[in-house]
């Protein structure tokens, strides 16, 4: 913060072709722009956008989760597996057959496949058997995770973090909040 | 079939406010459907075309749109409101979401009462004035120009207005310490269509009367 970089004092900051970068979805979408992973016209960005920001919403409450109260953690488990079976996953399930694609939007990988797998990965890792009833999801699962770039990043070793701890907790409680 | 955008939200600011602005900014006419109980979201979400089964919807260009980044992200697309490149659309991108943080802290206000009613818009005042109008308030002062991002008008403009006049409905002063920012506030207010959406009779919401909360929020519950 003291030495100015953090344009909001915020943190997510990346440093990036010359940029200081904050705004997790500015980040995001930069490097979605950048790497073509962003559709080919504005429709296919606007399908790539509903998407990936309904699948925010649910990682969301994954990401908010390790943070509530321990009574009210059960009911907040329900509540992503509730969201996540009936209202998110049911509309990726159909899209996927409904265009029989490997890819969410316009045949092609983007930043929207990108995010669902994340956010099947984190569903799963609370609730495990949350994709039975979504064959398609399943495989599509499959072939994300066989992506050169995708399956190194799921080795061991690789930079992803591992789910939140009770220390992750402390840690963050300490940076952010005392 | 008119072909003009149809917004469909409950008759409040909220999260299709934003949206409202801007469609107005590019001079884009657009009809509401206003939903007044419980049972008009219901019919909607049984009609199929809330693809995650929440409003704002705005049905557009033969697309039912959802989610309201989606939508200003394709409207400021679209009438070219996002900069001319990448690198000018990152600055707009960094801009709004950081307005965005602030229109999320007026949304959970608009339903509030009484104490926590007031120690929101405390919580406001603190950060727009520490936060974020300083980092606005620099930027016109480090490029000189009229507009925040590429010497012309964009959504980052339109969305920090929207901003700085709902926070002056409860602290007229808000902007004294930010002599860029007042005239920054009065030369895209002048803008005609914007001068217009401001003008009694727009389509332009005005915060929920508080006997009023209680219905609004029953629609959603």
């Amino acid at each position: 913060i003291l030495d100015g970089s953090l344009l909001f004092q915020q943190v997510p900051m990346v440093e990036i072709d010359g940029m200081k970068m904050v705004q997790t979805r500015a980040i995001l979408s930069y490097i979605a722009g950048k790497y073509s992973l962003y559709g080919k016209d504005l429709k296919e960005r606007a399908l790539i956008d509903m998407y990936v920001e309904g699948i925010a919403d649910l990682l969301q409450m994954v990401l908010a989760f390790p943070f509530s109260p321990p009574e009210a953690k059960e009911k907040n488990l329900d509540s992503i597996k509730e969201k996540a079976t009936s209202r998110y996953f049911p509309v990726f399930e159909k899209a996927l057959k409904q265009h029989g694609q490997d890819f969410l939007v316009g045949n092609k990988f983007s930043w929207a496949d990108v995010q669902l797998m994340q956010a099947i990965l984190e569903v799963e890792e609370k609730i495990p058997a949350v994709l039975s009833g979504f064959p398609q999801l399943q495989a599509f699962k499959t072939k994300m995770s066989n992506m050169p770039t995708i399956k190194k990043f799921l080795q061991p070793g690789s930079p992803r973090k591992p789910p939140a701890d009770e220390h992750y907790v402390e840690t963050v409680l300490n940076i952010f909040m005392r | 079939m008119s072909g003009k955008p149809i917004l469909h939200y409950c008759d409040a600011r909220g999260r299709m406010e934003s949206i409202r602005w801007l469609l107005a900014a590019v001079g884009v006419e657009f009809e509401e459907r206003l939903l007044q109980t419980k049972d008009d979201l219901t019919k909607l979400r049984k009609s199929g075309t809330l693809l995650f089964q929440q409003v704002p919807m705005v049905e557009i260009d033969g697309m039912k749109m959802v989610q309201t980044r989606a939508i200003l992200s394709y409207i400021a697309g679209k009438y070219n409101l996002y900069g001319k490149d990448l690198k000018e659309r990152v600055l707009i991108d960094m801009y709004v979401e950081a307005i965005m943080d602030v229109n999320d802290l007026f949304i959970t206000h608009e339903i509030l009462l009484g104490d926590e009613r007031k120690q929101q818009f405390a919580t406001i005042v603190d950060k727009v004035t520490n936060r974020y109008f300083p980092v606005f308030e620099k930027v016109l002062k480090d490029h000189g120009q009229d507009f925040l991002v590429g010497n012309q008008l964009s959504r980052a403009d339109v969305q920090l207005l929207e901003v700085i006049l709902m926070v002056e409905e409860g602290k007229p002063d808000i902007l004294a310490k930010f002599p860029l920012l007042q005239s920054f506030k009065a030369r895209i207010s002048n803008i005609p269509t914007i001068k217009k959406f401001l003008q009694p009779g727009s389509q332009r919401k005005q915060p929920i009367p508080e006997k009023n909360i209680d219905q609004v929020m029953k629609i959603f519950s």
